[in-house]
């Protein structure tokens, strides 16, 4: 779960991160109020859930509040990548002289959470990383010890800090280690860091990536869900526990297991279709599920014939025939289905689909080029 | 023969005494598996399938000297059940469950690390020597003894590859699901490793998927230290960056993990890699 900006820093701000004292906004009346509390020159945000904001002009800095005003009614309403601004924070300007990245990820090859610090601040990481890798410092955190202050002033000596500075850098390193720990996060970055005038640092931008497997323990940040920011079709999908991602084909997949799920995909491009998504609707696919499912898939307008995988291990094929066909009764679909059943009554499970007139398929290879054909509009015997 | 699991196998099921740990014990005693205890923190004492319920790994394995225990309890308390389970000395761990915060596999994985444990999992469907013992949760019916070890990534898909693989008539020796998580207890390596030591194993199938870079550990790793011939397979080649197909660990960031690169490691180590699922077993059939 993606976290805003000014989610983001207010939590960093709880574990002892310096951030600038602003405010967020809906409307551009408020963000003029902000901006005359905040006095001086500040800068107004569109808070997205995308990267690229200021490239997309959702940045600007404003002198006067009647600016902030004004850049404020620009950006709020605005389309960025397909989502629309309906927040702007207003933050003071900052004094920058030094842009600084520090951010916490997992290295999934080492198995550890993994520190990285650059003196290329303001900047995307994976940027650094293709064009200077070495200017990317990393702490190894050890699970068992957490980040000790000698490694964050190891990191702050290392990116060229003063060491005037290197007490408030390891606070701020250590605080923003104790925010990723204490929130179940998957990334957590700090880009910009900046290096004020008078040599403090402050915490200009923040993102967050939060588990979602780790939301449990932490109610109060699971209900900062932005379900405005999803795809309405992956937000049913969530609270129906089935795992769907839309993408832009014309063959909808509905299939049990995930890995089964991107390899029906595949197949699906494979003999010259496109996937309208993934979709895996786990096991035991009762017709309750299965109707959920379908309605998900045929929210899409793009899908013009629907593919049917499923392997049928310990639930038998016979039992997701016969809920596939109560589902289908009830959500009534208009484009042609392709259904392959196999494993445990396949057999049996197919005679049920051909009964009620459903083309079937007993190889993956066979349903995804029925499929296909299908949604070119040519007829399945 | 086989890898990990046999006849001598004496399993534990942490969270027997659950709707999900009782529904898969009963498939794994009609399969053979031996069944010596469960595991349910306040219901020792209790029988469940005919099979003595403790309320503690450490007194199971003092009662029954199990060497192995699977693990079907929530994500909540998964992490711990491992941690248990790995102190009482068990050989073997194979979790189950799905959903476990990455930060607890972290630590649980550093703390099994130090140990004599081996941990199979998490999120995913366990462990199968067919004819001999079923330690998961796959479909045994599908399953053939023979000489073909299998190593995946996923579920569904594996049973689809093994299905395949038994309709041809080709058995297999053992069939591993290390599991969908990005960390993990056992890795490709880890597998292949005892799949090349086992004397029974005469071919490999490894299926692998989008995220990380497990897979190009094992392209080299089976370049340099694999003799006997192994088919790949990789999903997601159409899968969209920066989105979580399903599996947490099934993700393109930072446009690394893609399945073109996994491919291009495997068939530069010399392994085919199939282009669908069926073509797992046409690959395999012609090297036997």
């Amino acid at each position: 779960m993606k976290l805003h900006e000014y989610q983001a820093k207010r939590i960093f701000a709880q574990y002892g991160v310096p951030i600038p004292e602003g405010d967020v906004a809906t409307t551009p009346e408020e963000a003029r109020a902000i901006a005359e509390r905040i006095g001086g020159p500040v800068v107004v945000k569109a808070q997205v859930l995308v990267g690229g904001r200021g490239k997309a002009g959702g940045v600007k800095l404003a002198k006067t509040p009647a600016e902030a005003e004004e850049r404020a009614r620009d950006i709020l309403g605005m389309d960025i990548k397909g989502l629309t601004v309906k927040k702007v924070l207003i933050d003071p300007a900052a004094d920058i002289q030094d842009e600084i990245y520090l951010g916490m990820v997992i290295d999934r090859a080492r198995q550890r959470v993994v520190m990285m610090a650059s003196a290329e601040g303001g900047v995307e990481i994976e940027e650094v990383a293709a064009t200077n890798p070495d200017a990317i410092k990393k702490i190894v955190i050890d699970p068992f010890l957490g980040m000790k202050s000698y490694q964050a002033i190891g990191v702050a000596s290392s990116i060229g800090l003063d060491k005037s500075q290197f007490r408030s850098f390891s606070k701020i390193a250590t605080g923003l280690y104790n925010a990723y720990q204490g929130s179940d996060a998957e990334l957590a970055e700090i880009n910009p860091l900046v290096v004020q005038g008078d040599g403090s640092l402050l915490a200009v931008d923040g993102k967050m990536v939060l588990d979602d497997n780790g939301l449990f323990r932490h109610p109060e940040l699971a209900e900062k869900r932005d379900v405005d920011e999803e795809d309405p079709a992956e937000t049913t999908a969530r609270l129906a526990d089935l795992s769907y991602i839309k993408l832009d084909g014309e063959i909808g997949c509905m299939v049990n297991g995930a890995g089964l799920a991107m390899a029906t995909m595949d197949i699906v491009k494979f003999y010259g279709g496109s996937p309208a998504n993934f979709l895996d609707i786990g096991g035991g696919a009762d017709a309750e599920k299965v109707a959920t499912a379908l309605g998900i898939i045929l929210s899409d307008p793009n899908v013009k014939a629907v593919l049917v995988n499923i392997f049928g291990g310990i639930t038998r094929c016979d039992e997701v025939a016969k809920g596939l066909l109560k589902a289908i009764d009830e959500v009534k679909p208009d484009v042609p289905f392709v259904i392959r059943l196999v494993g445990t009554n396949d057999v049996e499970g197919r005679e049920i689909m051909a009964a009620a007139n459903f083309p079937t398929a007993t190889t993956l290879a066979e349903a995804a080029q029925m499929a296909v054909a299908a949604a070119k509009g040519e007829v399945n015997s | 023969m086989s890898i990990l699991v046999n006849n001598d196998t004496r399993l534990i099921v942490q969270g027997l005494t659950g709707r999900e740990g009782k529904f898969h014990a009963s498939q794994m005693l009609d399969y053979g598996t031996n069944i010596v205890a469960g595991v349910t923190p306040g219901k020792g004492g209790q029988e469940v399938l005919g099979v003595p319920v403790f309320n503690s790994v450490a007194e199971a394995k003092a009662a029954t000297n199990a060497n192995a225990s699977i693990i079907y309890v929530p994500a909540r308390f998964a992490g711990d059940a491992i941690l248990e389970a790995t102190q009482a000395g068990i050989d073997l761990v194979i979790c189950i469950t799905e959903g476990l915060p990455v930060l607890d596999m972290i630590t649980v994985k550093a703390f099994v690390d130090q140990s004599n444990t081996r941990l199979i999992g998490p999120n995913c469907p366990g462990l199968i020597s067919p004819g001999q013992a079923k330690v998961g949760i796959m479909p045994g019916n599908i399953h053939q003894p023979g000489k073909v070890g299998v190593v995946s990534r996923s579920g569904t898909l594996t049973y689809e590859a093994v299905f395949a693989l038994s309709h041809r008539g080709i058995g297999q020796s053992s069939v591993v699901g290390i599991g969908g998580d990005p960390i993990i207890g056992t890795k490709f390596v880890d597998v292949l490793a005892l799949f090349e030591a086992d004397p029974e194993t005469e071919a490999i199938v490894m299926i692998g998927e989008i995220g990380g870079t497990d897979e190009e550990v094992a392209a080299a790793f089976i370049k340099n230290h694999v003799t006997k011939p192994v088919v790949g397979f990789i999903a997601g080649q159409t899968a969209p960056p920066g989105k979580r197909m399903g599996h947490a660990g099934a993700i393109i960031s930072g446009g690394k993990g893609t399945a073109a690169e996994k491919i291009k490691a495997l068939e530069a180590a010399g392994v085919p890699v199939a282009s669908h699922p069926e073509e797992i077993a046409e690959l395999i059939a012609a090297r036997l």
